[in-house]
């Protein structure tokens, strides 16, 4: 057996055998993930994505900490009951600003990639709060410590800085203004120049009317609190791209 | 031995012992720094859980040291098997954690009336199940895999473990890695990467235990006796690079500040998404599969005194498994935004990975081969067998999960979390139980186990709790995928989401049923193996077994 006998090299050989290992193993990866990052179509061309505002960033880190992507996912798949029950089917480029993706792996829940404007802020406290309230049969946790914890956001501009360096087009004034435009998402009527502010910098980037929401979201005004900030994020999931000029037939938004 | 490399022995151990304090002095320091200054508070209760470690450990490096006097503890005519006594120690422990924690998040979804507390975050699901599956598969796997790995290298390669105190930096260091990890899910530290969710300081630290981990198993092979690497040094030796390849390129991040707890992913999207479950398939392909195959290949052979049974076999499907393995990981993309050329790529070698799988459990069953009675009279054996069966039957389902048509009904369902627990529970669970019960005797010099009747009642307990676990969760995910796409006769969909949660409730309660047994034979391991380790039973008889201890003189493997 030829083949046995040059075997024979490797295992006598650590060195040519780690090497040997390392090399078979890096084929697979470069060749299915490297193309990603080149590749022109493998992001969809669209209007209205924008990066996430301070509040909402701050909202999905709070999404990411309780581990929410365990039982929901947000990827709604091109198959008929997925799109008339969630919606329109998930681009890639509805998460190209998400660092880490939140597609998950089961749905323990439902999906929730276009949870966004289903139902009323009103609701979501009370289903955080606890669930059970508004979904009887449901066995999600109950959130109600969110409503008391404040949110912490003191070093807010440097999570910007940092998203920017991972390639995020966060703009200067977005971050010289993230404070303000954290409390005036959450503050509506306590500041109106702020809040016009915030608007017009996010819509800006989005480039639609209409794309960022202002709201006392957890119904309790004064200091922005943790279920302020996960409602603004729940809020505007999978709402920004804009699907009327959206072409799927386009050969270079078909997969 | 000559009195000139015994003194070059005793350079090599003060250095080493040197070498090791150094780097923890210098990493207590930094997480001193950084407890002092941590920007959150999940920060600083790392760095100082980590301060109050490091520090202990060089305490007890320092004392432990001083009280040799003459005595050379890395003396190179003796295996260095207290540090596999530990790893044993260890995953016992971890492994029990684990499952208990898997029982509690069973039940909460079972009756979330009585397990959440609205005031406690931390003992909510979303944190807790990374706690589950992460001690089981990294805390209770990983430590099996270190401790075999460091027996099997030993004895394979004929000559003591590199490195002197190196080691025992890897134990612990890897150690103090799953409690970082571990406390971190409660306080809500998490990259929400799955099975790779500790924060980017965790992951650091990591790699440098992996790092040396490498270079003592390397550093084995180089000083050993045998021409020839044993196989299951390769399937070692692909695991522990490929883990930290994987580890390396999926960890890629950004500190918001070095003194604070958070960080971003450096890639985003899609690309993050298959990076991801590339890493994700291969923790599976790499942790959980060639490492347990290189115990299959040591401990199968040694309990039943045969040899492997087709040494060309071994070869192939080593080589076609490690190559295949890694392209399979788009399958868990199946149908998202990932594009479809990737997806089909992954489907394709999804397919073609069945046959290496198969190669590996058809060598490791027929090592039986004209031993086949020892299936009968030898619980250990059995165990070991059947963990190729569920090994065997969790890599047929994988592909066909992995056909896009199946896929579409399978994925985001209780059916993954089946398959997975057939993998986990069958294959990495039984084969680690039966390198356990092979080691404890062996390595405390015992001539038997202390019964062999609470093996079998542990096979029997756990063999029932897989059953009643992955039945229940494939009536429950294969129901589910129905009912998500059901149509009533006016097109509409039939069941609202709820009705869906609502219609697995039976099967959840079974569920916990199944974990229950399975975490009692579990405990009565633990007993057993304490129990023999004491030398009670029929660990205490002098006659000795043939199946229960190699020759502790330094011998080559089979």
């Amino acid at each position: 057996m030829a083949f046995m006998k040059r075997h024979e090299t490797l295992e006598r050989h650590s060195l040519l055998l780690t090497i040997g290992i390392l090399v078979v193993v890096a084929i697979g990866g470069l060749v299915e993930i490297a193309p990603l990052f080149y590749l022109d179509n493998t992001i969809e061309k669209v209007q209205g994505m924008r990066p996430y505002t301070p509040l909402e960033l701050k909202g999905r880190n709070i999404y990411m900490r309780e581990g929410c992507y365990v039982c929901h996912s947000q990827m709604v798949r091109p198959l008929r009951d997925e799109v008339e029950r969630y919606g329109h089917y998930s681009l890639a480029a509805e998460s190209m600003y998400d660092h880490p993706f939140q597609w998950g792996s089961k749905r323990t829940g439902p999906d929730l990639a276009r949870v966004g404007g289903k139902y009323s802020d009103e609701w979501h406290v009370d289903h955080l709060t606890e669930p059970k309230s508004v979904v009887p049969d449901s066995v999600m946790p109950p959130y109600a410590f969110l409503k008391k914890k404040k949110l912490r956001f003191d070093d807010i501009e440097d999570h910007l800085k940092t998203l920017r360096m991972a390639g995020v087009p966060y703009t200067d004034d977005m971050i010289a203004n993230a404070k303000a435009d954290l409390v005036a998402q959450a503050s509506p009527g306590a500041d109106y120049d702020a809040e016009d502010a915030l608007v017009a910098r996010y819509e800006a980037a989005s480039g639609r009317q209409g794309s960022v929401k202002v709201s006392d979201f957890d119904r309790n005004p004064g200091e922005p609190t943790e279920m302020d900030a996960l409602i603004a994020y729940l809020q505007m999931t999978g709402t920004l791209v804009d699907f009327s000029t959206y072409e799927a037939d386009d050969l270079n938004n078909r997969r | 031995m000559s009195a000139h490399t015994t003194a070059n022995q005793r350079t090599g151990w003060g250095f080493s012992v040197g070498t090791v304090s150094l780097l923890v002095g210098a990493v207590s320091l930094a997480v001193l720094l950084i407890a002092a200054n941590a920007t959150d508070p999940m920060m600083a209760a790392h760095a100082w859980i980590f301060f109050f470690l490091t520090v202990s450990g060089l305490l007890i490096t320092g004392f432990w040291a001083g009280s040799l006097q003459k005595r050379d503890p890395f003396d190179p005519a003796f295996y260095e098997d207290t540090i596999v006594k530990f790893g044993v120690a260890a995953a016992m422990f971890w492994g029990i954690a684990g499952f208990l924690v898997g029982l509690i998040i069973a039940l909460q979804l079972t009756f979330p009336n009585l397990l959440y507390f609205p005031d406690f975050g931390w003992t909510n699901f979303g944190r807790l199940r990374p706690l589950h599956t992460s001690a089981v598969i990294f805390a209770f796997g990983g430590n099996v895999l270190i401790a075999t790995s460091f027996y099997v290298v030993q004895r394979t390669c004929r000559t003591r473990l590199a490195g002197g105190l190196w080691p025992w930096f890897v134990f612990w260091g890897y150690n103090l890695f799953i409690v970082i990890a571990g406390t971190g899910y409660l306080l809500g530290v998490t990259q929400s990467k799955e099975y790779a969710e500790p924060e980017w300081y965790a992951d650091l630290w990591l790699t440098i235990v992996w790092v040396v981990y490498l270079l003592v198993f390397l550093g084995t092979l180089w000083k050993r006796k045998e021409p020839h690497i044993y196989v299951a040094n390769w399937f070692y030796l692909s695991f522990i690079v490929t883990i930290a390849m994987l580890h390396i390129v999926n960890n890629l991040a950004i500190p918001v500040s070095l003194t604070g707890s958070k960080s971003y992913q450096l890639f985003a999207g899609v690309q993050d998404a298959l990076t991801q479950w590339w890493y994700g398939h291969n923790a599976v392909g790499f942790f959980l599969t060639t490492g347990f195959l290189a115990i299959m290949y040591y401990f199968i052979p040694k309990r039943v005194n045969r040899p492997v049974y087709s040494y060309r076999l071994s070869i192939v499907h080593f080589w076609s498994l490690i190559f295949i393995y890694i392209w399979a990981g788009p399958h868990h993309l199946h149908y998202t935004a990932l594009p479809q050329w990737a997806q089909t790529l992954g489907m394709v070698f999804s397919v073609m990975l069945w046959m290496p799988s198969w190669g590996g459990m058809i060598n490791g069953v027929m090592t039986l081969s004209g031993a086949w009675d020892k299936l009968r009279t030898d619980p250990v054996v059995r165990m070991m067998i059947v963990a190729l069966a569920f090994y065997g039957m969790s890599t047929f389902e994988g592909p066909l999960m992995s056909v896009r048509a199946v896929n579409s009904l399978s994925h985001y369902t209780e059916w993954g979390i089946a398959h997975v627990h057939s993998g986990s529970m069958g294959w990495v669970g039984f084969i680690s139980f039966g390198a356990l019960y092979c080691l404890v005797p062996w390595l405390w010099k015992r001539p038997a186990l202390y019964s062999k009747s609470l093996v079998e009642w542990h096979f029997w307990l756990a063999t029932l709790g897989i059953l009643f676990y992955i039945v229940a969760m494939y009536v429950a995910g294969i129901m589910e995928g129905f009912m998500w796409r059901a149509y009533n006769e006016f097109g509409f969909l039939e069941y609202s989401f709820i009705e869906t949660v609502k219609a697995k409730h039976i099967m959840y309660m079974v569920r916990a049923g199944g974990g229950l047994l399975y975490l009692t034979g579990a405990l009565l391991m633990a007993y057993n193996l304490i129990r023999t380790a004491m030398g009670h039973g029929e660990a205490r008889s002098t006659a000795t077994d043939e199946t229960s201890t190699p020759n502790p003189a330094l011998q080559p493997a089979e």
